[in-house]
């Protein structure tokens, strides 16, 4: 039985210690968020944050998390105003919107590492995040709308 | 006449190993009843426990979820696994009826209460070396730790090698016993990491390659070796890493497991530095001490690579792979590996690992990238706050093969890994079994 922090609140599972994250978070605690998508470490759509940093929920086993703190887009911020978040809606980013818990918990990491992000580090910290509807270019501009607001100090 | 002198020849080696086995005999030293606590100085105690956090002694003498020092580990050998025992003051499956004579006969010659031989798994070797107040310090914290009833499982040792009297030929062969003799053309600090280097922290047990008797080459001191897997890099002056490892590096290092320069402990480097080098009982001072020995082993202060050059070069590649060159090796290192890996700016991100300045992909052999690819990096491995996926059944041996390949030829100067797919299965075929 593994324990683990999930969003704020500590918890422990029934599922065995090899079972991925994602399905712990997503049958187990029932969080629907988390999405999946490849299965493989490949596309970025189950991203969660493990102890504050992007991590990918198919890849990792629950025991491997044991006794950290797990964050996934529900608990990412209390009142969903994320300063993603509000670009995100603000800007009107998703068109089927599958992958956006993924895409903003990995900008969520992205933002932390560098403030003030150029082309380039968007451009490599997100490869791993795909969009099929290909809203690359809103979820880039949402990025750095993020940043300048996080900059300022203004959460949103 | 043949068969008289082949039976004579016999009667004289048998007669040879029964007074071997005669000789290897040591006495029993009395047992003592367990000391009451009051008896040691709360100093002492505080100080046993310092010097059993930088000794890492929990590591081999705790299993995994278990009591502190009751045991039960098991430590791989090439002979077998032998277990680490119950050091808890339990007077039946633990030390509490050794006397202070008895467990320092235990830490700097071998030998159990009993008399029995210790293996040299427990590395006596190295404590020999250990000062008699650190000793009696460390019993004065272990002899007032909670006892727990506990036995270790019994070895897994194959006759004859499960013989203890044999241990006698090996302390023949490969056992100085004697303390720490310091180099006086050298700092105190540097006298203090060598101390604990060489005797507590028994860096060498990891680090310096072993013979077919599992005795470590003296004259191959440091050169690095492979334990449990993994290769434990070579510490003298033949330390692959890209950058130097300056006293700094070190000491962060050590103290925290992980470095913007050198990226992120793992395997068994973890406890040694969680569950002892990181604690806050272990002074500073010590650490920094154990940085300055190895900093100077591994000569960074005259080493031609600059810090400056190494980092600049590192970042100026770390976007390779994720723009729009063409590369069709990029594509699983863009998808699996930039979102936590890629820095940018004028230094890396202790979080970011970074690929290029990583010792996992300039040392001589791919066995710590392909462990890191096929295992990830658990909570309870790696420095504090790092976890990173295991790529182990996404990726098939071909796909890491060509990672590997990818990121040596573009992140590194070194010669390309040569067999890497039939090394990626060997490995991913051992862990298997070990998981």
């Amino acid at each position: 039985m593994t324990t683990f922090n999930l969003n704020g609140r500590n918890v422990s599972v029934r599922s065995s210690d090899n079972t991925p994250l994602l399905w712990v978070i997503r049958d187990e605690m029932g969080l629907t968020g988390t999405k999946f998508g490849c299965g493989i470490g490949m596309c970025g759509a189950c991203t969660v944050h493990v102890e504050g940093r992007a991590t990918r929920s198919c890849s990792i086993t629950v025991g491997a998390v044991a006794g950290a703190k797990v964050t996934t887009i529900e608990g990412l911020d209390p009142g969903g105003r994320h300063p993603v978040q509000v670009a995100w809606t603000e800007l009107q980013v998703p068109q089927c919107g599958y992958c956006q818990s993924g895409q903003i918990m990995q900008a969520a990491t992205l933002l932390k590492d560098f403030p003030n992000p150029t082309d380039q580090d968007i451009n490599a910290v997100m490869a791993g995040s795909l969009c099929r509807c290909m809203t690359y270019i809103r979820i880039r501009k949402a990025i750095k709308l993020a940043a300048s607001r996080m900059r300022g100090g203004i959460a949103q | 006449m043949i068969w008289r002198i082949a039976i004579a020849v016999l009667a004289v080696a048998l007669l040879g190993i029964a007074v071997f086995l005669l000789l290897a005999r040591r006495p029993e030293i009395a047992p003592i009843e367990r000391p009451i606590a009051q008896k040691f100085s709360s100093e002492s105690v505080a100080r046993g426990e310092a010097l059993a956090a930088a000794g890492h002694c929990a590591s081999c003498h705790t299993q995994p979820g278990g009591q502190i020092f009751a045991g039960g580990y098991g430590v791989n050998t090439p002979f077998g696994i032998i277990y680490g025992t119950n050091i808890t003051p339990d007077p039946k499956s633990g030390i509490g009826t050794w006397s202070i004579e008895a467990f320092s006969r235990a830490m700097r010659e071998g030998v159990a209460r009993d008399g029995s031989h210790l293996f040299p798994a427990f590395p006596y070797y190295a404590y020999t070396k250990l000062s008699d107040d650190d000793v009696e310090a460390l019993f004065a914290y272990l002899m007032t730790r909670p006892a727990a009833a506990a036995s270790a499982p019994a070895n897994t040792l194959p006759f004859p090698l499960k013989i203890r009297a044999l241990q006698e030929a090996w302390k023949i062969l490969f056992f100085k016993d004697g303390r720490f003799q310091a180099n006086p053309s050298k700092s105190a600090e540097w006298n203090r990491g060598a101390y604990l280097a060489e005797s507590l922290s028994d860096c060498s047990a990891c680090h310096t390659p072993r013979n077919s008797l599992g005795a470590e080459e003296t004259g191959n001191a440091y050169a690095g070796a492979v334990i449990d897997g993994w290769i434990a890099p070579a510490l003298n002056e033949t330390n692959p890493s890209p950058v130097p490892w300056t006293q700094d590096e070190l000491f962060t290092y050590l103290r925290t497991g992980v470095t913007a320069l050198h990226g992120t402990t793992g395997a068994t480097m973890t406890p040694v530095i969680r569950e002892g080098l990181a604690l806050p009982v272990v002074p500073d001072s010590d650490v920094r001490a154990i940085a300055v020995y190895f900093s100077d082993m591994s000569r960074a202060g005259t080493q031609s690579r600059s810090i400056e050059v190494a980092t600049r070069e590192a970042l100026a590649n770390s976007s390779l792979g994720s723009g729009q060159e063409y590369d069709p090796d990029a594509a699983l290192y863009a998808a699996a590996c930039a979102a936590c890996h890629y820095n940018s700016g004028t230094v890396p991100l202790p979080a970011r690992p970074e690929l290029a300045l990583n010792s996992a992909l300039s040392l001589p052999d791919p066995t710590n990238f392909v462990q890191v690819v096929l295992n990830g990096v658990s909570s309870a491995e790696g420095a504090p706050g790092l976890v990173m996926p295991a790529y182990g059944s996404s990726l098939t041996d071909g796909d890491i093969a060509r990672l590997a390949a990818y990121l040596r030829r573009t992140r590194t100067k070194s010669l390309p890994w040569s067999d890497l797919e039939e090394k990626v299965s060997a490995i991913r075929r051992e862990s298997a079994g070990s998981h």
